[in-house]
C-alpha cells in the first residue's frame, strides 16, 4: 500500500462520495471502501487498468482525464482525488478546476521535482530517477515537471485554497524545507 | 482454465400464459405463448439465473445449435457457454423470444386465438416495458424470484435497464451494452425509413399479407439494408469492401457493381427470407418509444433512482447508431444515484455490430464482471 493512502484516508469521512481520477487498478478506492465505506468511483482510460478495477470490484468510468468531466454534476462528490497523476496530464489547470467543480474538496499528490536528490542529479547532468520518479526520461508518462513551490504558486494564481499539506521524503514525513527535502507532497484543496 | 466450449445441442421450450397481460398501448393480450431456451442448471437456491434479452433481429436462440440444424448457432454463442464470459457452469442462462416476435412467441405471424387466423396488423403495439412484464411472468413460472443478472445489447440493453426500474428488487446485476436511454431523432429517422420501406411495399396489404400468400420481401429487404449501413462503421465498411468493383471496372448498370452493393443485397435477401415484416415494424416502434426519463420531465437521473442493481455499461468507440455518449448518459445517471456502476468504451472497429463480436478486451471485462457475481 502506498504511504499516501493513509494520509488520504484521514481526510475522508465514512460514507463519503469519492472520485479518484487516474485510479489505476482501483487499489486506493478499494482501501477507502474498506476503511471508510465510501461510495467511490474511479476514472481511468487505460484498458488494462480498467479491467483490473472490474476485477477488484471497484466502480470505474472510462474517460480521458484531459477532457472535462462533462456530464458530472457540480459538487456531487465530497472528495475528488488525483494521486500521483497530475504530472501526467496535459490540461493541468482545467483538471484542477474540474476537480473543484464536481467535488467539495480535492486531494492531490505528486512527485516533487525540486527534491534535493533530483536537483543533485540535474547538477550532475542527468535527469532524476528515483523512487518517486521511477522512469527514465525516454519512457516516463510524466509530462509536467513541477515543484512544491510551483504548485503552490499555481494554486495562489487560480484561487485554489490549500487547506492542508503533508510532505514526504520517500514515505517519511518532512516538516522543514519541503520543497528541498520532500520527494512528494499530498494536498487537501478547496475553493477560495 | 478450460477452453471455452459450446453449450451443445439445445431445444426451445414454450410456456403458455392464460392470464391477460395489460399493455402500455392500451388493452390486453388475452393469452400468449413465450418461446425460450435455457442453458446451464438452476441451482438449489435459484440464485444463479441470468436473463439475456435480444435486440431487433435476435431471438430466444442465444447459444448452442439445434439437433436438426447444426448450422443454426445462437446469436450470442461466443458469450454464453462453459468457459465463456457468461459461464454456464456457474449460471443458468435464459433467452426469451419477445412478444411480437416471429420465432414462436405470440406475434403478428402467430395465430390469433380469437379468430384462428394470423394476427397480422391486429397484433397490438408492445413496448420494452411490456416485454419485461412478460419476461417477469416467465421468471415466475420458472421459480426465479431474482435474477443474478439481466443483460442485453442494443434494444436488449434497454430491456435490461427497464428491468432494473420495473422490478428493482428482482435484479442483482445489469449489463447494458451498446444501448441508449432513448433514441435520438436521427436514430428514429432510420427506423422510420425502414418502416416506410415495408409499409409501401405493394405486398404489405395493410399488414395482412399472410392471407394473401405473400410477404413484403422487397420492403423488408430495403429496411434491413438501411439498418445494416447503420450497424457498421465507415471504417469497417471501407476496410471490408472499399470501392471494390465486381467486374474490375465500371460497366454502367444497376446490377451489382460495387462489392458493398452485393453485401447489402445479400444481407437484405437473407433477412427477408426468414424474418417477419410486422415484427420488424413493431420492434422498431418499441425502440422509438423507449424513454424512461420521459415521465420524469426528461431527467434520467431521477428516472433511474428506482434501480438497485449493480451495473456494467459498455459502449463501442465506432458505434454511431448507439454512440458512446448515449451509454455515458446511463452510466452518469446511475453514478449520480450512487449506484454501483462501471462504464467502459471498447475500442473496436466494427460499429454497432461490435457488441456481437468477441473483442478480447470486451470479453475480458465481461468475464471479470460475471466472475464477481456471487450466486
Amino acid at each position: 500500500m502506498r504511504y499516501d493512502y493513509e494520509v488520504i484516508a484521514e481526510w475522508i469521512a465514512p460514507g463519503e462520495k469519492v472520485l479518484d481520477l487516474g485510479c489505476g487498478d482501483g487499489s486506493l478506492l478499494r482501501h477507502l471502501a474498506e476503511v471508510r465505506q465510501i461510495c467511490g468511483y474511479g476514472v481511468e482510460n487505460d484498458p488494462e487498468k480498467l479491467l483490473a478495477c472490474v476485477k477488484n470490484g471497484v466502480n470505474v468510468i472510462q474517460m480521458d482525464l484531459d477532457k472535462e468531466l462533462e456530464g458530472f454534476e457540480d459538487g456531487f462528490f465530497d472528495h475528488v482525488i488525483m494521486s500521483f497523476s497530475l504530472q501526467a496530464v496535459h490540461n493541468t489547470q482545467g483538471v484542477l478546476a474540474e476537480m473543484l467543480r464536481v467535488g467539495r474538496e480535492a486531494v492531490v499528490s505528486f512527485p516533487n521535482f525540486g527534491y534535493w536528490r533530483h536537483r543533485q542529479s540535474i547538477l550532475n547532468g542527468r535527469m532524476p530517477v528515483s523512487e518517486s520518479l521511477p522512469h527514465q526520461w525516454f519512457n516516463t508518462p510524466n509530462i509536467r515537471f513541477f515543484t512544491i513551490a510551483d504548485f503552490e504558486a499555481l494554486c495562489e494564481r487560480n484561487g485554489i485554497a490549500i487547506r492542508e499539506r503533508l510532505a514526504f521524503d520517500e514515505g517519511k514525513l518532512v516538516l522543514d524545507e519541503p520543497n528541498f527535502l520532500a520527494s512528494a507532497a499530498v494536498y487537501r484543496l478547496g475553493r477560495d | 482454465m478450460t477452453a471455452p466450449q459450446s453449450v451443445g445441442i439445445v431445444a426451445p421450450q414454450t410456456a403458455h400464459f392464460a392470464e391477460p397481460l395489460p399493455l402500455r398501448s392500451g388493452g390486453t393480450l388475452a393469452g400468449y405463448d413465450l418461446v425460450y431456451e435455457t442453458y446451464g442448471t438452476l441451482n438449489a437456491d435459484r440464485s444463479n439465473a441470468v436473463l439475456v434479452c435480444h435486440a431487433l433481429s435476435g431471438s430466444h436462440h442465444v447459444a448452442g445449435v439445434y439437433a436438426d440444424e447444426p448450422q443454426n448457432v445462437g446469436w450470442w454463442d461466443n458469450l454464453v457457454g462453459p468457459g465463456k464470459p457468461l459461464d454456464t457452469r456457474k449460471f443458468f442462462v435464459i433467452g426469451v423470444n419477445n412478444l411480437g416476435g416471429c420465432n414462436g412467441s405470440a406475434g403478428p405471424c402467430a395465430l390469433n386465438p380469437a379468430t384462428g387466423r394470423p394476427w397480422g396488423a391486429d397484433f397490438p403495439f408492445v413496448t420494452v416495458e411490456d416485454w419485461v412484464d412478460a419476461q417477469a411472468r416467465l421468471a415466475d413460472r420458472l421459480g426465479i424470484a431474482r435474477f443474478a443478472a439481466v443483460m442485453g445489447g442494443s434494444l436488449g440493453g434497454m430491456q435490461a435497464l427497464s428491468w432494473t426500474l420495473q422490478y428493482p428488487e428482482r435484479v442483482g446485476h445489469a449489463a447494458v451494452i451498446a444501448s441508449a436511454p432513448k433514441l435520438t431523432a436521427q436514430n428514429i429517422a432510420f427506423n422510420e425509413v425502414a418502416r416506410q420501406a415495408i409499409l409501401s411495399d405493394p405486398d404489405f396489404h395493410g399488414g395482412h399479407y399472410y392471407e394473401h400468400g405473400v410477404v413484403p420481401a422487397r420492403g423488408l429487404k430495403l429496411a434491413r439494408m438501411v439498418g445494416h449501413i447503420t450497424y457498421l462503421s465507415d471504417d469497417a465498411m471501407a476496410e471490408k469492401f472499399g470501392r471494390s468493383l465486381r467486374h474490375g471496372k465500371a460497366v454502367y448498370s444497376y446490377d451489382v457493381e460495387f462489392e458493398i452493393e452485393s453485401y447489402l443485397r445479400y444481407q437484405g435477401d437473407k433477412f427477408a427470407g426468414h424474418f417477419d415484416a410486422n415484427t420488424y415494424l413493431l420492434t422498431t416502434k418499441a425502440l422509438d418509444y423507449f424513454d424512461p426519463a420521459f415521465s420524469h420531465g426528461g431527467d434520467l437521473t431521477a428516472a433511474l433512482a428506482r434501480a438497485q442493481a449493480d451495473f456494467l455499461v459498455v459502449s463501442f468507440t465506432t458505434d454511431w447508431r448507439f454512440s458512446p455518449a448515449r451509454s455515458r448518459e446511463i452510466a452518469y445517471a446511475l453514478m449520480h444515484n450512487g449506484r454501483r456502476v462501471s462504464y467502459t468504451e471498447i475500442d473496436c472497429p466494427a460499429g454497432h455490430d461490435s457488441f456481437l463480436l468477441d473483442d478480447q478486451q470486451y470479453h475480458a471485462v465481461l468475464t471479470a464482471w460475471f466472475d464477481r457475481i456471487e450466486v
